[in-house]
């Protein structure tokens, strides 16, 4: 059994995306949307809570926030919202830290 | 899969209405059902008919509106957040003594119960927020 | 119901007053009651803040729901997980929250306790063998 967290806040305006990566087990997913992306740049100190995970990162909420992905940090797998649904469909249950 | 979707926030003012209506939309490309969209706490406010975007944004409203009408959803507002928040429909007016009504197509207000089933009956319940 | 029950966990992260998700999330955990699922509420981050005693809201003009709390047990809401880290990083220990409990039919109605104090990978645990989390 595997869950699926759904995070949509910057990890600089608040503690959400932290809860959920030190909160997430080995074979879970973080899903990184809305304004989490930001989270996702490697040259940013948030991108440390990334590390080791599964994360997956919204590409329309990239590109509207002007994030190239060469800024990524390594292993962020980039999605648009068909990934977004299989996510769901891969594992049991959503938790959306809000 | 069977899919319940809980829209926790007003149109516009967080993008959560969005990214659940493009999420919503792939669902079914993807050929999955929706079994309801409840909208909770502000969320509610997906459900006004008297918003006037402007010409060059989005419509969240209609947009919702023609998602329910296109693929027969179940698009519920929580009817204790929307009595706060002034989202009303003929029953409501009646029973609340309102002089107007303001709901959109493809809403209708009910109670908390069932968000609760749609959580029961379906596979999987996706929540947006804040 | 002919479908089997489901663990229901509704999780709570946000203080009481500032915003109506406290307020609102009970509400759908009281209605939620009458569906018979395998209920559990969680309390984490600031949404340990609700369970605070002694809220006195006159000056601020709003209803006072934490008395509410008192009642989850009477509504069949018996495992109430309150996270430690959550406690400590606010300076709080269980002493400055409400005592919630629970009266057990099968032991001649014995008064226990709710609230079960978990640490965040305990509580990561019990969060994975959720079939359904709600979030506000």
């Amino acid at each position: 059994m595997s869950m699926l967290h759904l995070v949509n806040k910057s990890p600089y305006e608040n503690s959400n995306l932290d809860t959920a990566s030190s909160i997430m087990k080995g074979d879970d997913a973080l899903l990184l949307i809305e304004d989490a992306v930001y989270g996702a740049v490697k040259s940013g100190k948030a991108s440390a809570m990334i590390t080791g995970r599964s994360v997956s990162v919204m590409g329309p909420d990239l590109a509207a926030r002007g994030i190239t992905e060469d800024k990524l940090a390594d292993g962020v797998t980039v999605i648009d919202y068909a990934g977004f649904v299989e996510l769901v469909e891969n594992n049991d249950k959503v938790q959306s830290w809000l | 899969m069977k899919l319940t979707i809980q829209v926790n926030e007003g149109p516009y003012q967080h993008q959560s209405a969005d990214s659940a209506y493009f999420f919503a939309r792939a669902a079914l490309e993807k050929g999955h059902e929706i079994y309801r969209i409840f909208f909770y706490h502000d969320g509610v406010n997906n459900g006004t008919r008297l918003t006037t975007p402007p010409q060059d944004d989005r419509n969240v409203v209609e947009r919702w509106s023609e998602l329910a009408q296109e693929h027969d959803i179940d698009m519920v507002l929580c009817v204790a957040a929307a009595q706060r928040r002034g989202i009303v429909d003929d029953g409501e007016a009646e029973r609340n003594g309102k002089d107007a009504t303001n709901i959109a197509p493809g809403f209708r207000i009910s109670g908390l119960g069932q968000l609760i089933e749609g959580g029961v009956q379906s596979d999987r319940l996706v929540v947006f927020g804040d | 119901m002919a479908e089997e029950t489901k663990k229901f966990m509704y999780i709570n992260r946000k203080a009481p007053y500032g915003t109506i998700y406290a307020w609102e999330a009970l509400e759908v955990v009281l209605i939620g009651a009458a569906f018979e699922q395998d209920v559990s509420v969680t309390f984490m981050d600031d949404g340990v803040y609700q369970l605070m005693k002694g809220q006195d809201t006159s000056g601020i003009g709003m209803k006072n729901f934490s008395p509410t709390y008192a009642a989850l047990g009477d509504f069949e809401i018996t495992k109430i997980y309150v996270e430690k880290e959550s406690l400590e990083e606010r300076g709080l220990t269980l002493d400055d929250l409400q005592h919630l409990v629970w009266e057990d039919e099968d032991e001649d109605w014995a008064e226990k306790d709710s609230i079960r104090l978990v640490s965040r990978s305990e509580l990561g645990d019990v969060l994975a063998d959720q079939d359904v989390l709600f979030n506000f």
